[in-house]
């Protein structure tokens, strides 16, 4: 919001009217657009079936009597929880794998400046340039050699192929705004790196941490192909995945259910960004800017 | 007890701890855990990929080397034709709609507004859901009996029959055109607007006082100032929109009649569903080329704005 003192540019200039078509409409239409597809899962989530099928009679934008049957029916005739539990414990063990990994590679990288750091740091940013669909052929071979293939792990272990190259680009960023001569004072009175980077670089590092850490849960829980391809029973699916491949049952479409399973498995990911709005759009703008 | 210590320092350490202490040895304890992962999940599949584009490879069986066989076929292949055209579609167009949708986005969202923060987070949603649920949201938009976009137009007296969004080639194409459109509008626009918040309004006040329109402000101030954010933000989407496997997954599943498959979908139809990880790996691997260049030309092409400019200074 607007504070006292801030530079507001011209905007003052303008009379209501205008703004109102060059600012306030336009704007309205495009957050319209950009949310309609959110309402329309909520609603159909709470519409029982005769109004979801008539729109004759029931105008389709409200919900006359709402329902929680398919709710009910996700929760308890399909694997539902199953799935949302499977995402949730693959989406924090490779967020914290990927998170250790990158803080680790980030500080050498940055900080410690080994021979051929600069190198490794380009290596990472070409990695973050790899995209999923390239890779999941060849890596659904190796996942069956390793014996991975329907395990949580084939995840666990393959997520961090795009998580760790982001979380590190990233914390090097991040590690370059702290300066350097704290580190150099305690390295003076005595203290080894590793105390240096627990006890002065990490706490610093704080909000490069969240961020990193939101984004890279945000980017799991997202994740699709990689769970389409490595998993193949219905009690090791996520939650993305279940619901496209086992909500569909022939051509009967269950619309109430497969919109409610949508909403669930949104809620998660939106209430963590509610929360952390700022670290996520930190990273989000701090991803682009190098 | 410290003082009865006399010898010097370096001496008493011991090896551990001088090793401890070196940069090489640290660096390479350190980057240890992200180079496993990455090789062994990242560089080694990548390199297996090449590979496995030119064998026979099926599923849970080793295969032979056919040479260029895969790509022999694939070139008198129509349905991959198709897959390449596809794909160019979908990825020109939807990164021209979502950079000028964006753009204007980041336009409006950088003026003077009440609840800019919130409307900011409220703005980024689409992003940061799941793609293939919102994917799904829109499989039911599309419903060719129960749409609610034609509904709403019937009722507003702009149709007079539901649109088969989904069985019609050109229909199917722009339907999900316009849902990775939504989806990806977030993602320029804020990262855009971050970097409108750094150009000065001084230089508009300025420009305004030399008699500027707001089109000359936009042309000769925003944008060379905005374009070499505009150069990464539009390289990503690209990258992000070529290799697109979620949404068409989701709502088309490549039909009507291939019409929609991309070649990502393509590959994971052949590789996984039909079982010939060689024949699709082939066409992640034809992915390449046109990635590459796609990225360049997103890249190189965007940036030029900046010294076109730099160099009239």
């Amino acid at each position: 919001m607007a504070r006292q003192g801030e530079p507001q540019g011209m905007d003052y200039l303008e009379r209501l009217p205008r703004r109102v078509v060059t600012l306030y409409l336009p704007l309205a239409i495009l957050v319209f657009v950009l949310l309609f597809p959110f309402y329309w899962m909520t609603t159909t989530t709470f519409k029982p079936d005769e109004e979801l099928y008539d729109y004759a009679r029931f105008n389709p934008f409200w919900i006359v009597h709402p329902t929680l049957s398919h709710i009910y029916k996700l929760l308890f005739e399909t694997s539902y929880p199953q799935w949302l539990f499977n995402t949730i414990f693959v989406t924090v063990a490779s967020t914290i794998l990927s998170l250790f990994s990158s803080v680790c590679a980030a500080y050498a990288i940055e900080r410690l400046r080994f021979t051929g750091a600069r190198y490794v740091g380009l290596a990472i940013f070409l990695a973050y340039l790899v995209p999923p669909s390239i890779l999941f052929i060849p890596l659904a071979a190796i996942i069956f050699q390793l014996g991975l293939y329907d395990s949580d792990w084939a995840l666990i272990l393959t997520y961090p192929t795009f998580l760790v190259p982001f979380c590190t680009w990233l914390l090097m960023g991040y590690f370059r705004t702290i300066p350097y001569e704290l580190e150099e004072c305690a390295l003076i009175d005595g203290a080894s790196r590793l105390q240096v980077l627990w006890w002065i670089t990490l706490p610093l590092a704080v909000p490069g941490l969240i961020s990193a850490g939101i984004f890279a849960f945000t980017l799991s829980w997202n994740e699709f192909i990689y769970a389409l391809t490595f998993i193949s029973s219905s009690e090791n699916k996520t939650v993305s995945v279940g619901a496209i491949t086992e909500l569909v049952e022939g051509d009967v479409y269950h619309w109430g259910s497969l919109m409610a399973a949508a909403l669930f498995g949104s809620l998660p990911v939106v209430i963590l960004y509610s929360f952390f709005v700022e670290y996520y759009v930190s990273s989000l703008t701090g991803a682009v800017k190098e | 007890m410290m003082g009865a210590d006399i010898r010097p320092i370096a001496v008493r350490r011991r090896w551990i701890a001088r090793l401890a202490d070196d940069r090489n040895f640290l660096g390479l304890v350190f980057m240890l855990p992200a180079a496993a992962i990455l090789l062994v999940f990242l560089a080694y599949p990548l390199g297996l990929g090449f590979w496995l584009g030119l064998t026979d490879t099926p599923i849970g069986a080793p295969g032979h080397f056919v040479g260029l066989a895969n790509f022999v076929s694939l070139a008198h292949d129509s349905v991959f034709w198709l897959a390449v055209f596809n794909t160019t579609f979908y990825t020109v167009v939807a990164s021209i709609l979502k950079f000028a949708l964006g753009l204007y986005l980041a336009l409006l969202l950088n003026r003077r507004l009440p609840f800019k923060s919130l409307l900011r987070a409220i703005v980024l949603l689409p992003f940061v859901v799941p793609t293939v649920l919102s994917a799904i949201a829109f499989w039911w938009i599309y419903d060719p009996q129960f749409s609610i976009v034609s509904w709403a137009l019937i009722k507003f007296g702009l149709l007079h029959q539901y649109i088969d969004f989904l069985g019609q080639p050109w229909h199917a194409r722009w339907a999900v055109i316009a849902a990775n459109v939504w989806r990806g509008i977030p993602f320029v626009a804020i990262t855009l607007l971050a970097g409108l918040q750094t150009i000065s309004p001084s230089l508009y006040e300025a420009a305004t006082l030399d008699g500027a329109s707001s089109w000359q402000r936009f042309y000769y101030i925003t944008l060379p100032v905005l374009s070499p954010i505009i150069a990464v933000v539009m390289t990503f989407s690209v990258l992000l929109t070529f290799t697109d496997f979620q949404l068409i997954y989701a709502i088309t599943r490549g039909g009507p009649i291939n019409a929609t498959h991309l070649m990502a979908t393509l590959s994971f139809e052949r590789a996984i569903t039909g079982g010939h990880l060689g024949e699709g790996a082939a066409i992640a691997d034809a992915m390449v080329p046109f990635l590459l260049a796609a990225i360049m030309f997103s890249y190189f092409g965007l940036q030029r704005r900046r010294w076109q400019h730099g160099s009239q200074d």
